[in-house]
């Protein structure tokens, strides 16, 4: 009595009736899919959320104006302002080797126009640096320049959503945009960088700081100084260097009582993934669930299987069945149930991940997929195990009298 | 040379204190190799509990039993099963052939539990089904196939193995005259062969086939006669 013809007796069991068999199968398939599914739309998520954090930049620091320690303002009477002349200080080479660049950003609602068309959006004034700390690319004509910065230029570069708002199909290169009454020639437009779940990162204007100030914002404090590090390993003691020429020049005399605030992307970055891990996490948790709700279907079926089919346990002991044979017959039965629920599980999971799930593209994680099947055959093999020893416990002379 | 069936003192009880029923009350029985043996009696006078503890299917409360020279009472229900697949095969009043299994594959059933390879399987079942002249029906299954019929699946899935003990409790109970005497001449052509048969039956003429008759009244041997040929 090999292996083989276990298996062979036990898919002739399994075949014997095919609603029984579908239903307990369905049973698996819901559980193995919706494992695969969720860990996916918590992984496509958790991605779509990291990659649009990693668009800002992982290497860079984002210096705000105001106070935001746990303190407010502690007490402090002077807010002192952030600068440009701050960022520039952020730049010094010898104060802070390890700063690329330092960018001032401003930035204002505006309308815009073009040929009667009308686009409400947010235009910022910062310095040509800010291209390559923010990684935005061209996708036509030019970025401005210092020139255009020192000279207050009435230039612009805009985002695809801008383009695709005002302009439809025509090229923008070279054309004039009216806004808020100030006339702005357009340089260059941007790569498109996508939806990055909370806000379009398309949907911008960028110009001269000189030029957002003196029309739109006025000369107050900066916005922000988006800070590039030399490198992503470099990050931290950028950091430390931002810290320290700040707090020189805003006379910051207790570090819970700052003016500014560093915001560093990496960190943020790690935050976020923890935050989506859990999520993740307890999405598996839910569907492992209905995967074991599953293999109780499987416990269930092969009971009333067993129950059924007494009398041909007794004829098989009659004829000389040992108590392994009858065990494997059941086992494989129910082993094979699982096996063709956790393959047709994974089908539909795989179907299914093609869309977007609640505005979210799933991403398969290959553990979870490997993970369920393997899960799914086990749970055949544990929740069959009983019925089938049931099965092949029973006295052969109470089996064959069973009507 | 040693009995196929060596019975000593066997008792059998059903159930405890009041309600006990005794079913066997100390049976001695030998049966030699070659007999064909014939066990009458009232309705539960006890003979299917006589047939099952000698078919190894059963337990005896008391008493001692070697079939071939092995010791049953002292065998687990491992060992047990091989005997039961080596040593007897059984032919029942309800045929109890395996449901939605072809006549094929249930012959092939003994086989396939003893592990002979599949195409030896094929073949000897398909001999043995020729033997009882059930050729054509072999991809039949039992629900398609006749009671006579049936009962002759059965006699095959007993032969094929080829036991040494053939136990047939009542194996023409459920069948008309025709198919009656269809199954007892294949009995006789087994024990014209040598095989050791035990037979209950509840008629003379079925008895009449057999050797030797014994009656049971109420769980003990009444009488036992010879058949002459
Ligand atoms: N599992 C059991 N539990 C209790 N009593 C039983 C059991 N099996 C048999 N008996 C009793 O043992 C006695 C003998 O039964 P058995 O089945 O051997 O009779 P039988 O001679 O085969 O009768 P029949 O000709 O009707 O088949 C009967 O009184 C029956 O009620
Ligand atoms: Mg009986």
């Amino acid at each position: 009595m090999n292996l083989l013809e276990t298996i062979r007796i036990g898919l002739r069991g399994v075949g014997a009736n095919k609603l029984r068999s579908g239903l307990t199968v369905l049973g698996i398939l819901i559980g193995v899919a919706a494992v695969i599914v969720l860990v996916a739309v918590g992984n496509g998520s958790s991605q779509a959320v990291t990659s649009s954090i990693e668009q800002l930049g992982t290497n860079t620091l984002t210096v705000r104006h105001g106070a935001f320690g746990p303190g407010g303002d502690g007490g402090r009477t002077q807010f002192k302002d952030l600068t440009v002349d701050d960022a520039i200080a952020l730049a010094d080479d010898v104060l802070a080797p390890d700063v690329k660049s330092a960018s001032p950003v401003v930035s204002a609602q505006a309308a815009c126009t073009y040929e009667g068309t009308s686009y409400s959006t947010s235009i910022t004034g910062t310095w040509p640096s800010y291209f390559e700390a923010s990684n935005l690319r061209l996708a036509s004509g030019t970025y401005f320049t210092n020139d255009d910065v020192t000279s207050s230029r009435r230039s612009v570069v805009l985002g695809q959503t801008v383009v695709d708002e005002l302009f439809g199909t025509v090229d923008p290169v070279g054309k004039e945009i009216v806004c808020e009454g100030t006339p702005f020639t357009v340089l260059g437009t941007l790569e498109e960088k996508g939806s990055s779940g909370f806000q379009d990162s398309d949907d911008v204007i960028i110009a001269p700081l000189t030029t957002v100030q003196g029309h739109l914002t006025g000369y107050s404090s900066l916005d922000t100084v988006l800070v590039q590090a030399v490198s992503g390993s470099a990050v931290e003691t950028a950091e430390s260097e931002v810290y320290s020429i700040l707090d020189d020049r805003h006379g910051t005399t207790d570090t819970a009582s700052r003016d500014y605030q560093v915001l560093n992307q990496a960190s943020l970055l790690s935050t976020v993934e923890d935050t989506n891990q859990v999520f993740t996490v307890l999405l598996g948790a839910v569907a492992a669930i209905s995967l074991l709700v599953g293999g109780i279907g499987i416990t269930n079926i092969m009971l009333v299987t067993v129950t059924e089919r007494t009398r041909e346990i007794g004829i098989r002991k009659a004829i000389g069945a040992s108590k392994a044979a009858i065990m494997g017959q059941f086992l494989v039965e129910a082993t094979v149930l699982s096996i063709i629920g956790g393959v047709a599980g994974v089908a539909v999971a795989l179907v299914v991940t093609q869309f977007q799930i609640a505005g979210v593209t799933p991403v398969i994680m290959p553990i979870s997929v490997v993970g369920a099947f393997a899960v799914s055959v086990a749970l055949g093999l544990f929740f069959g195990s009983y019925p089938a020893n049931r099965a092949a416990s029973l006295r052969p002379i109470e089996a064959l009298r069973h009507e | 040379m040693v009995p196929v069936i060596a019975l000593r003192a066997i008792t059998k009880s059903y159930g405890f204190g009041e309600t006990t029923v005794h079913a066997l009350r100390g049976v001695d029985l030998t049966v030699e190799r070659g007999d064909y043996l014939a066990i009458m009696g009232h309705s539960g006078s006890g003979k299917s509990t006589l047939m099952n503890i000698i078919g190894a299917l059963d337990g005896a409360t008391t008493g001692q039993y070697e079939l071939d020279g092995i010791h049953i009472d002292s065998l687990d229900e491992s060992a047990l099963s091989i005997v039961r697949n080596r040593k007897i095969g059984f032919i029942f009043q309800s045929f109890n052939l395996i449901p939605r299994t072809t006549a094929l594959a249930n012959v092939e059933l003994p086989l396939l539990y003893r592990g002979v390879g599949r195409k030896e399987r094929r073949d000897r079942a398909a001999a043995a089904l020729a033997s009882v002249g059930l050729s054509d029906r072999t991809a039949h299954q039992p629900n398609e196939l006749s009671g006579g019929q049936q009962q002759r699946v059965a006699v095959a899935r007993a032969l094929v193995a080829e036991p040494s003990l053939l136990l047939a409790d009542e194996p023409t109970g459920n069948l008309d005259s025709h198919a009656t005497s269809d199954v007892l001449d294949l009995m006789d052509a087994m024990h014209a062969e040598g095989r050791t048969i035990v037979m209950i039956t509840h008629e003379d003429e079925v008895a009449d086939r057999a050797d030797r008759v014994i009656t049971l009244v109420d769980g003990e041997i009444s009488a036992e006669r010879w058949n002459r040929r």
